[in-house]
């Protein structure tokens, strides 16, 4: 049952990550980004962390894509008219696809994958804000900032600046 | 009684879990289009109006006290209005973008449903003498997932106003993402004290919602100030009520937050272009969600199964010889939560037909202005209070 659960997940979260890609029309791709999501939520269920589970659904599939969906409306943007691709793109692509098959290759022959680990309880919430609040601070820390600066930066981008009068 | 008991028991626990869903669709369903029934007639009352009283099959005039009765309660009304919304011709626009168009009432009733899964609504004792959740999952992480699931909600409405490819429902859908998602935020602040006041020092931490209730339930004896124990939420976190509760009239979409329906100004909004069963499934889930969130709020700030502050449902069963008795217990609290959540459906709808509807600047305004920052200097109040509390417990 748990296996059957996780390939029907598996499948859900990888073929629609890859129609999220290759879809011309963006509300689309969008609406595939949640199912996307909704089958990565199932893997982290599946995996005994509800917690995460939930949070990605809240924050991602119900709060970010919903806003991606508002502005994909606002721009009103027309499918199918795409560029070509120029050459240096075509090349690029190439080679980091080509790199991206070596690298799954090379780990799935050589790796040395250690012993599953025994299953372990499910964590609890205390558990979870711990180690946020003492392990994993710094890293907390710098994403959140890094979060400030982007919106700083949208907002400094986004304002149209009054061009200062001459003073004569 | 045995010998159902043991029946029920021998089922498959999938079989049981489909029963139990069922059950509660079967109850939320009827109650659904009833409150539609007593809204027309709560309107009614309000406006100085008969309301809905006339029509009836005719053979039922004959049937003496009953037939009057029902007719001028209007309940005719309400069969005819879902016979109506199944028979009459369900009309597919020219211009619409077919997929999405068919997809997003059913994905307006699939939030609906998920989330009355994790709200437990009654409570038993069993044979030690403990509380057991009546529920279909008691998740711990049970008010996330409420969250969660009902944030996708939105994309009902802003899909419907999106593929009907026509200017006012797509104004409605525009106007009901960025309505929902301003509210979703001060709706999660104002939710945060409650669990910062259930969970105790050095516990395992919680969000569950059978556990918010638990916190609510002792007598008198024993109550200190610190704890509030047995006190409703309501009593000693009025702020974060207050937000939820203008939250909760957001998110649900009621009047005075009507923003994405403004039949005012929108035609009918997100939905001007459905008709028939489509439009019915619009409806369903809109009081569904408003059952669900009374009912989510009903167990954060009200008590939930418990009679009466410091009266909880454990010492009901006491009193009334019902501690042995888990089936009847069960009933009983079920009975005493969907009370509460009619009485606050009606609350709903007193203010629906009270408060007029406000501009969209002005719900914006409300909402990022207001609520919001109430919301964080409440957050910010009580874990100070509770910080400084907590030594003196």
């Amino acid at each position: 049952m748990a296996d059957l659960l996780f390939y029907t997940f598996a499948f859900l979260t990888l073929a629609c990550a890859a129609l999220v890609v290759i879809n011309k029309n963006a509300v689309n791709a969008a609406m595939f980004l949640i199912v996307s999501l909704v089958g990565v939520a199932g893997l982290f269920v599946l995996l005994d962390a509800a917690l995460l589970a939930f949070v990605l659904l809240l924050v991602y599939a119900g709060a970010v894509v919903a806003l991606f969906l508002f502005i994909i409306m606002l721009l009103d943007t027309t499918p199918g008219a795409m560029k070509p691709f120029k050459a240096a793109t075509m090349i690029a692509s190439t080679v980091g696809g080509a790199l991206l098959v070596v690298g799954v290759l090379s780990l799935y022959h050589r790796a040395q994958f250690p012993a599953a680990a025994a299953p372990v309880a499910a964590p609890t919430l205390k558990a979870y804000a711990e180690q946020l609040f003492t392990t994993y601070l710094l890293p907390v820390q710098v994403v959140g900032f890094m979060l400030l600066i982007a919106m700083l930066g949208v907002i400094v981008l986004s304002k149209k600046f009054a061009v200062p009068e001459d003073v004569s | 009684m045995n010998a159902v008991v043991n029946l029920w028991e021998g089922l498959h626990p999938l079989v049981q879990m489909l029963i139990k869903g069922l059950c509660v669709i079967g109850v939320l369903f009827p109650i659904g289009g009833a409150c539609s029934l007593v809204e027309r007639k709560v309107s009614a009352a309000m406006q100085g109006r008969p309301g809905p009283n006339r029509a009836m099959p005719f053979w039922f005039a004959w049937v003496p006290i009953l037939g009057p009765a029902l007719q001028r309660l209007g309940v005719f009304h309400l069969m005819a209005d879902g016979l109506k919304m199944f028979l009459k011709e369900d009309p597919l626009p020219g211009h619409v973008n077919k997929v999405y168009f068919l997809l997003a009432p059913v994905l307006g009733m699939i939030p609906a449903l998920t989330t009355v899964t994790v709200v437990p609504f009654g409570a038993y004792l069993d044979a030690a003498g403990h509380l057991v959740p009546l529920g279909l999952a008691n998740l711990d992480v049970g008010i996330l997932a409420v969250f969660a699931v009902s944030s996708l909600g939105v994309y009902s409405l802003i899909i419907a106003g999106w593929s009907s490819n026509s200017k006012y429902p797509f104004l409605g859908g525009v106007r009901a993402s960025a309505q929902l998602i301003s509210y979703e935020l001060s709706m999660t602040l104002s939710v945060l004290p409650v669990f910062l006041w259930i969970n105790a020092p050095g516990g395992e931490g919680t969000l569950s919602l059978f556990k918010v209730v638990q916190a609510q339930s002792g007598s008198w004896h024993g109550f200190n100030l610190a704890s509030a124990h047995g006190l409703w939420g309501i009593i000693y976190l009025p702020v974060s009520a207050l937000v939820f509760l203008v939250a909760l009239f957001a998110e649900t979409n009621r009047l005075p937050f009507d923003m994405a329906e403004g039949e005012a100004d929108l035609v009918g909004g997100f939905h001007t272009e459905y008709g028939s069963m489509k439009w019915g499934l619009f409806f369903v889930a809109e009081y569904s969600n408003m059952m669900i969130g009374s009912g989510v709020f009903i167990l954060l700030f009200l008590g939930g199964w418990n009679p009466l502050p410091w009266v909880p449902l454990a010492d009901l069963a006491h009193w009334l010889h019902l501690g042995h008795q888990p089936i009847l217990l069960g009933a009983l609290s079920i009975v005493i939560f969907l009370g509460k959540v009619l009485a606050f459906i009606f609350l709903f709808m007193l203010v629906r037909w009270t408060v007029p509807r406000f501009r969209y600047d002005q719900v914006m305004k409300l909402g990022w202005q207001k609520l919001l920052p109430l919301a964080i200097g409440n957050l910010l109040f009580y874990a100070l209070l509770i910080a400084w509390l907590q030594p003196k417990l």
